[in-house]
């Protein structure tokens, strides 16, 4: 697809499109979910099934005064909702939905993306420091030491994926698992490494993904028990709703990227209507897990999150690489 | 090194454990009442603030002895009564109950010998004002006849 103008534009309304509808309607999962497993029926009074409830909140927060406390630092303070949201959207760009939908297939897409992800802990940290608050500023410490423990694992888990397909095209990834079910890289008894511990680098790289998008068992960045709401303690209004947002279209991010790289993308398992539905069906499927696992666990302590990525999964990551790497040698 | 490994799967099956227990529940029916499109029937023991008992007549038990009045630890109870012309026993004219005091003891119950007061069933009683909680009893039990 060639990049005219009329292209970027439309890709661009899509995106935002897609990721403000998924992080709206997400929420709407999440607590209708979050209710059923605490036998409760949820939100249902504003439209059908409380279908309505997600523009309801959206309206209300963007009716509210955006409130900078005294003595933040302004510019910092209004940045940060706006770098939560950004990368996200920016992702969306080279996440190729099936061969023909994507709005621009780059050959470093992998690249780009952790790129973009790896900003997404900037945004907690000038939250954290521009608020002028105690518990934003722990909350900002952690998130730091929290990305930087899981980014290595993930980006080492992503690496043998690379070394399997052998590109960091996006498309070519999912091409390279979509002969047949046993291709895909979580299972690859087909494929070019036959490596059996693949299922365990699936584990590690679905775990970063949690952590990464700060998501609960791995909430310490806005541990309300401790932090109050953590780094976005002192926002109000549609910086709240940016943040909420942002958390939820990288969740969506996450997901994508889990389902490209482990799960044969837009590939179907038997031949069975190829087409974008089995994308979104693995996508959705996953963040229905993404859900399940945050009401099923407590959050961890910060030592137990980061032993848990220094202690076992950069290990395991490490020797699944070299495994990897030994093993397409032989083969 | 065995034990590195050990913690390892045991930590994860108990995980998957979790996530079990939580799949069973999410198929389970919703057990919690939604307050203001259903209520619940309180049940036998339920103590709201007291109420009269009427006889066949729609008429109070009560005889106005008083006995309530005496062994209420607040001093809730403000009752009145007369005795008309030829008749045996004296009828109650006035049963003020202060609830803004009443801590549902219960002691007025356990008093009253003339099975006339009992719990009512009455649990919305949010108010902002003050004078919403000093209930006219006799009133009520009008009320609930008509």
């Amino acid at each position: 697809m060639s990049l005219t103008l009329l292209n970027v534009i439309f890709a661009v309304v899509v995106a935002i499109a897609f990721a403000a509808a998924n992080a709206a309607y997400l929420v709407w999962a999440e607590r209708r979910g979050a209710a059923r497993i605490q036998r409760r029926p949820g939100p249902n009074i504003n439209g059908p099934f409380g279908l309505l409830q997600p523009p309801l909140d959206g309206i209300k927060l963007m009716a509210k005064q955006l409130i900078i406390p005294g003595g933040a630092d302004k510019v910092l303070f209004i940045a940060a909702p706006v770098l939560a949201m950004y990368p996200a959207i920016m992702s969306f760009v080279t996440i190729p939905f099936s061969d023909t939908i994507v709005a621009h297939n780059i050959n470093v897409g992998i690249l780009m993306i952790f790129a973009f992800a790896s900003t997404g802990s900037m945004s907690l940290i000038f939250a954290g420091w521009s608020s002028r608050n105690k518990y934003s500023m722990m909350s900002a410490v952690r998130a730091v030491s929290q990305s930087v423990a899981y980014e290595i694992p993930m980006l080492i888990t992503t690496i043998t994926v690379v070394m399997i397909a052998g590109s960091m095209d996006l498309m070519e990834i999912v091409h390279q698992q979509s002969r047949s079910i046993l291709h895909w890289n979580i299972f690859p008894l087909l494929g070019k490494s036959h490596n059996l511990l693949m299922p365990a680098s699936f584990l590690i790289f679905f775990i970063c993904t949690l952590a990464e998008t700060n998501r609960a068992p791995f909430d310490l960045g806005e541990a309300e028990s401790e932090l109050v709401a953590g780094f976005h303690t002192e926002y109000g209004s549609m910086g709240f709703g940016l943040f909420f947002m942002g958390e939820y279209a990288n969740i969506v991010i996450g997901a994508c990227m889990t389902t490209i790289l482990f799960l044969g993308g837009w590939s179907c398992p038997f031949g069975l209507f190829p087409g974008v539905w089995w994308f979104l069906l693995k996508l959705y499927l996953l963040i229905a897990t993404f859900i399940w696992i945050r009401w099923t666990f407590p959050r961890t302590t910060i030592y137990g999150l980061l032993n848990l990525s220094w202690k076992i999964l950069i290990p395991l990551s490490l020797v699944n690489l070299l495994l990897t790497a030994g093993l397409i040698k032989v083969f | 090194m065995v034990t590195y490994f050990k913690d390892i799967y045991s930590g994860l099956v108990s995980l998957f454990i979790g996530m079990e227990v939580t799949f069973k529940e999410f198929f389970k029916p919703t057990v919690t009442v939604q307050y203001p499109y259903e209520t619940l029937t309180m049940t036998e023991k339920y103590r709201g603030h007291v109420e009269l008992i009427e006889n066949d007549e729609g008429k109070p038990n009560c005889i106005v002895c008083g006995l309530c009045q005496r062994a209420c630890p607040s001093a809730c109870i403000t009752l009145a009564g007369v005795k008309p012309e030829g008749e045996k026993k004296k009828v109650l004219t006035k049963y003020i109950l202060d609830f803004t005091r009443c801590s549902l003891c219960g002691s007025c119950v356990e008093s009253c010998n003339f099975n006339a007061l009992e719990f009512s069933k009455e649990y919305n009683l949010a108010s902002t004002r003050r004078e919403d909680f000093i209930f006219d009893l006799l009133q009520r039990l009008e009320d609930r006849n008509k």
